[in-house]
């Protein structure tokens, strides 16, 4: 009788938040407007959203594509199949690891950022300071942030893929001597820009949406003590990947699940 | 300038506020008062608009703030500063840039006469010289006086201090109780303390309102509330251990405790 | 970091990805959009087309010179129809051209390949190749060399 009360409990509390969260991410979206006409609120979260992730993004697509390259060429050399090895890579990387693993990190690197920092502004009431200044902390504050979360990760997991197929280039090709020419043209005649690239940067918008919609939400969810401010951190980044390899899971029965 | 009427407010099961009405009259000082956990806080958002009561009104300048729609409701914001305990000052820009925010924000100023005001509002407090810190750089007492000069900085008719003494040295105990007077003369501003600091609040207070587990304990001029015959607001003005509110937690009695093991 | 800075390097970024896009577009796959070459548009009929995809490599002599635009199945007589997009450059291919649908290796893509005819005239816009062959099914093939051998 307790479990039962329990489970009705945190189920009945899940809905609530549920709803908080669609009611803020609807605001959100009635301040875009705002946002757009302010384009140096945006160009700033975009340099501290994005710009700042650059590097550990760059350094993982590399470090991802190497990897695949060298598994690739073992592999498929069983076969005599080193020719492929640029399918491979590409189409594991355009489809899934480079928006899945760019997401991820973006949700670790930059998510978990924008928590901390919007659950301290709430703490240190800069959110109801702002509110009695008569000024729209959703306005101000987290439309901006949205916006530039959305914009980032597609253009980071962009980079992500294409810095992977460099680095399988590196390890496959000219590491392991793997045809130069068949890693460049069967992919091209194999990826279809498409069916491939752009599913998978619809992927990658979509994991933006989630990732900055759950981090901005929870930091603004969160209860103004510090406790309260570090488990918000950590559910930013624990729901945002159940979120993400879920979705992965549904947009790619979606895309590719009748090819 | 505001009253409440009958104003009933709850947070989960606990009434913060049960049916309560009081008066702040325009260009006074106004002190809320009353221990930690009796609400202070929560009555200034109301009145703020950014609480919403169970039952009863508030009124600011005659319109009845839960009531007037969003645009509404910020358009009479305008008319009110808010001085926030930790000062509420915005992390990632100056001292400077923290006061013309909301004159930038509210207002099509060409940025030469935001300076000027910027610094007009800086000098009030006496912190012209600050402008360049950053508030990570500034003391507790240097933090709040910013954020008075940023509650003035749109000339506003109502200003709220939420405990603006609390945690300060003495030296700045005095300059702050000294600001919140001459900005009251000299701005002819309606001023609002919440605050549990007898001492500097009956100093500048013109009329005071003690609270106690919601309800309204006490009210009057500080000299009359001295002279209360109210065995609790004699206990909080003058600051005894025991009396009316209990040295100890409500249990039983510690025998009974005792032999419970 | 001052605000100049800050924007230079957001537009710095914003200039990779876009970018990167393009790289993904023309180095990695096969983007027809930016590459609109001029094109016709022949259909041919097909008994079986098993495995061919919409997409595929229309090859002659082992060049592509086009590709599957579209595959339609036709209720009257139970073919199927399959229209290809060639390249405009590759215009003179003789109306008796015959298409056959092969496998590119033992488990690879479906494609399709062009042999030129003798005929003077050329295949235009809506040109019907009439002369095909269907994709051999390894399944049919198996059956029917075990029933031969059996028979002997």
């Amino acid at each position: 009788m307790n479990y039962l009360q329990h489970l009705g409990h945190s189920t009945l509390k899940s809905l609530a938040k549920l709803g908080r969260a669609s009611l803020f991410f609807y605001t959100i979206i009635t301040a875009l407007p705002y946002v757009l006409m302010r384009p140096k609120l945006l160009i700033k979260q975009m340099f501290s959203v994005g710009v700042l992730s650059f590097w550990l993004i760059i350094i993982s697509g590399l470090f991802v594509g190497m990897v695949i390259g060298l598994q690739g060429v073992y592999t498929l050399s069983t076969y005599g199949a080193e020719g492929s090895l640029g399918i491979m890579v590409a189409a594991s990387l355009v489809r899934e690891l480079g928006p899945v693993i760019s997401a991820l990190l973006f949700a670790g690197r930059a998510g978990s950022a924008l928590t901390a920092e919007i659950g301290l502004m709430k703490t240190t009431e800069q959110l109801s300071g702002m509110e009695m200044m008569a000024i729209d902390p959703i306005k101000y504050i987290i439309a901006p942030r949205f916006l530039a979360g959305f914009l980032s990760l597609p253009l980071l997991a962009l980079l992500f893929s294409s810095l992977g197929i460099l680095g399988g280039h590196l390890t496959g090709v000219e590491l392991l001597h793997v045809d130069v020419g068949s890693y460049w043209v069967q992919m091209q005649s194999a990826i279809d820009f498409y069916d491939d690239i752009v599913n998978g940067i619809i992927k990658s918008v979509i994991f933006a949406w989630i990732i900055s919609w759950i981090a901005l939400f929870e930091g603004y969810d969160a209860l103004p003590t510090s406790a309260g401010i570090s488990s918000a951190t950590t559910r930013t980044v624990v729901n945002s990947a159940f979120a993400i390899l879920f979705f992965d899971l549904l947009l790619t029965a979606i895309m590719f699940g009748s090819a | 300038m505001i009253s409440i009427r009958n104003l009933t407010f709850s947070r989960g099961e606990q009434k913060i506020f049960d049916n309560i009405s009081l008066d702040i009259m325009p260009h006074k000082i106004t002190a809320i008062m009353g221990p930690s956990g009796a609400g202070k806080t929560t009555l200034l958002k109301l009145i703020g608009g950014q609480l919403i009561p169970d039952t009863g009104s508030i009124t600011v300048d005659g319109k009845n703030i839960h009531q007037l729609s969003r645009a509404q409701l910020y358009t009479l914001r305008k008319k009110m500063g808010m001085l926030f305990q930790s000062g509420a000052l915005l992390s990632d820009m100056s001292v400077f840039d923290n006061i013309a925010f909301p004159i930038r924000e509210h207002t099509q100023l060409p940025e030469n006469i935001i300076h000027t005001l910027v610094l007009l509002k800086l000098n009030a407090v006496g912190l012209r010289g600050a402008r360049h810190l950053m508030p990570s750089e500034l003391s507790g007492g240097m933090a709040r006086r910013v954020a008075m000069a940023r509650a003035i900085a749109l000339d506003p008719e109502v200003i709220m201090y939420d405990e603006p003494f609390t945690g300060q040295d003495p030296i700045s105990l005095g300059v702050l109780v000294r600001l919140i007077q001459t900005l009251n003369k000299t701005l002819q501003l309606t001023s609002i303390i919440v605050s549990h600091d007898v001492e500097e609040t009956t100093s500048i207070a013109d009329y005071i309102y003690v609270l106690s587990q919601g309800q309204i304990a006490g009210q009057g001029t500080p000299k009359e509330l001295a002279e209360s015959d109210s065995e609790w607001v004699q206990q909080f003005m003058h600051g005894k251990a025991d009396g009316p509110v209990p040295f100890h937690y409500p249990c039983d009695s510690f025998t009974a405790d005792l032999l419970a093991h | 970091m001052n605000k100049k800075s800050t924007e230079i390097l957001v537009g710095l970024f914003v200039c990779i990805g876009i970018a990167a896009l393009f790289f993904m577009a023309l180095q990695v796959s096969n983007f027809q959009a930016l590459q609109n070459k001029a094109s016709y548009t022949i259909t041919a009929n097909f008994e079986n087309i098993s495995g061919l995809k919409d997409e595929a490599l229309v090859s002659m002599a082992g060049v592509p010179i086009g590709r599957v635009s579209n595959i339609q199945f036709n209720a009257d007589d139970y073919n199927a129809i399959v229209s290809m997009r060639i390249d405009q450059q590759y215009a003179n291919l003789p109306t008796d051209t015959s298409a056959s649908i092969y496998t590119a290796g033992l488990l690879g893509e479906k494609y399709i390949g062009l042999t030129a005819g003798g005929m003077d005239e050329f295949l235009t816009e809506g040109s019907i190749i009439e002369l095909t062959q269907s994709s051999l099914i390894l399944e049919e093939l198996i059956s029917q060399f075990l029933f031969s051998s059996s028979d002997k």
